[in-house]
């Protein structure tokens, strides 16, 4: 993480009794940190990536399952993978209405009147989601496991499934850092959010292989980033071809951070 | 001496709105500089660009001698900022608040923990610390966010209507808090819609009016410019009120108006006129309880400035 803050650009004495300069980094530990105290004061904020994953997950395993694959176990097995992406990206949108929401209480104000790297609000916030992803997993991992998933790589492969599924969400959620930045209010961004995460989800191979659907939605399913990302995490945690997919998450989040981060930041200087 | 405030032809738009119109502004170290005017004069705009939260789109300004637009991390430490609205996190505790400032300007978690006690002690917090600001008053609250605004010591304060919508108890609060820091050697500036506020803290006055300053000057000053004295008589009998009446129709030669509690007042040209009065009343017999010149309110001097009335705290609290 470089840090956005100017050189000192003089030599006049700092204020008699300035604390040593923070950095970047500490500066946006210390933000998540606010995050998660938050978190920890209302627990219920959690609740939508407790449930989430909880509730679709017994929606298509037992409503599409049968019809599918015509065995709602079989399909509990192809899902699961789908499912953990699709409540992740659901679980990044959710920064964009925080920030609005700091935004709209001045909270941010105070931040931009500070001698801070004016990167650490937004990065704070990217680390602080890392909770609420990991709750989401936890919690589709564990509601499948009671159903009777089970992986079959192992527990490295499993962990190293969940570092990338987070990895990528956190590249991602510079998408909502950005959007929530730029829309006015907490409610719109919720609604770009859900336009968004939809057809990525939908079209993809969270649900059912790519094979079932016409040509030209292959064509999109099969270059969308988050097939990409389920196919390396089918392949984490069932077997199948990893080493392809996880290039192609590697380069989607690498350029979702080069494009967004800049947007993001520019966004932030520019938002009264 | 340079000042610790400057800024000269600050102009910046919204669109086609013209919220700050070639404003100048300065106020040496150590005293307080009080902008006056009615909402949407363009006063918050004036602090955002100062406090660097908003660039001017032509203009300049310096704090402490370091330009806000080249050098905004350099300003950044050495001023502090108070919204007019509240800007501490409403779920975090009093101390929690504190102490994220802290850490955020590089205090370790010890010092960080140390100054938020000091902070909280000194705006009477103690108690409250534990509870999340959510729960305090709106006086608990501003003064959470003024001392917010302290952990780092500035030179430079800035209080964007910093008692709106307090209960005179707090007002009083603030007030005294910003003396205290003004005595320190801090500089403030204080923009206000009370001229109560702007008269009791200020040592200059600037009034803004639709994004310019139509006035400045000290609070004596700016009443003076207004014009016209009054004087007021009460006798300690009422029934020598018509005789009042009489010595300051002769001495004056204006027709004085005597309210219920028969004090008599009347425009004076000047106040050497006084001396008249007193010997007049004196010759016969009539005791006065009270004998004034009273400059006009800055009530008066705003209203003839900006041709409106301001806000009064009954109002803003609706």
């Amino acid at each position: 993480m470089t840090t956005l803050t100017a050189p000192p650009t003089s030599t006049t004495p700092a204020a008699p009794t300035r604390a040593p300069g923070g950095n970047a980094v500490s500066q946006s530990l210390t933000l998540a940190w606010r995050n998660v105290v938050k978190i920890r004061r209302q627990p219920e904020a959690l609740m939508d990536v407790t449930l989430q994953p909880i509730i679709f997950t017994v929606l298509f395993v037992f409503v599409f399952g049968g019809a599918i694959a015509g065995d709602w176990h079989d399909y509990l097995t192809y899902l699961v993978p789908g499912l953990l992406v699709q409540t992740l990206l659901f679980a990044t949108s959710g920064i964009g209405v925080a920030l609005n929401n700091d935004i709209s209480k001045g909270v941010f104000d105070r931040f931009r009147s500070l001698p801070i790297a004016r990167s650490a609000p937004l990065v704070g916030a990217v680390f602080s989601d890392v909770v609420r992803y990991v709750t989401s997993i936890a919690a589709l991992l564990g509601f499948a496991a009671v159903l009777g998933f089970r992986t079959t790589q192992g527990l490295p492969a499993a962990a190293l499934a969940v570092l990338v599924a987070v990895g990528f969400a956190m590249c991602l959620s510079w998408v909502f850092v950005f959007i929530g930045l730029k829309v006015r209010t907490a409610g719109a961004v919720q609604g770009i959010g859900f336009l968004a995460t939809f057809p990525l989800t939908f079209g993809s191979t969270a649900l059912v292989s790519a094979d079932t659907l016409p040509g030209w939605l292959q064509a999109f399913t099969r270059n969308n980033p988050v097939t990409h990302l389920i196919d390396t995490v089918r392949g984490l945690l069932l077997g199948g071809p990893v080493a392809e997919p996880l290039a192609w998450t590697a380069a989607w989040g690498a350029l979702l951070l080069a494009v967004f981060v800049p947007l993001a930041m520019r966004a932030y200087r520019r938002r009264v | 001496m340079e000042n610790t405030i400057e800024a000269s032809g600050l102009e910046l738009s919204y669109g086609t709105t013209r919220a700050l119109d070639g404003v100048d502004l300065s106020a040496p170290a150590g005293t307080v500089l009080g902008v006056l005017g009615p909402n949407g004069a363009g006063k918050t705009t004036a602090v955002r660009v100062l406090a660097t939260l908003l660039r001017a789109d032509s203009g300049s300004a310096r704090i402490c001698g370091h330009d806000v637009a080249r050098e905004p991390q350099r300003v950044r430490e050495l001023i502090g900022l108070t919204g007019q609205y509240a800007s501490v996190d409403e779920d975090l505790t009093g101390r929690q608040n504190l102490v994220m400032i802290g850490r955020l300007l590089g205090f370790s978690r010890p010092e960080a923990h140390a100054r938020a006690t000091d902070l909280l002690g000194r705006f009477s917090l103690t108690d409250a610390g534990g509870r999340p600001a959510k729960t305090y008053s709106g006086g608990m609250r501003r003064r959470l966010d003024l001392a917010a605004s302290l952990v780092n010591r500035p030179r430079v304060l800035f209080l964007d209507e910093p008692t709106t919508g307090l209960d005179p108890r707090s007002r009083n609060e603030v007030w005294d808090t910003v003396r205290g820091l003004v005595d320190d050697g801090t500089t403030v500036l204080l923009t206000t819609q009370y001229l109560e506020e702007a008269d009791e803290l200020a040592d200059d006055i600037v009034v803004f009016d639709s994004g310019r300053v139509v006035a400045r000057g000290t609070s004596d000053e700016l009443k003076h410019r207004t014009g016209a004295q009054t004087l007021t008589v009460r006798p300690v009998d009422r029934a020598h009120s018509p005789v009042v009446a009489q010595v300051l129709e002769q001495v004056t030669g204006s027709v004085p108006s005597t309210d219920a509690r028969g004090t008599s007042s009347v425009p004076v040209p000047d106040p050497a006129l006084l001396g008249p009065v007193l010997d007049q009343l004196t010759a016969r017999g009539v005791a006065v309880s009270e004998l004034a010149v009273r400059l006009p309110s800055l009530d008066d001097v705003f209203f003839a400035l900006t041709g409106s009335t301001t806000t009064t705290p009954e109002a803003s609290l609706a």
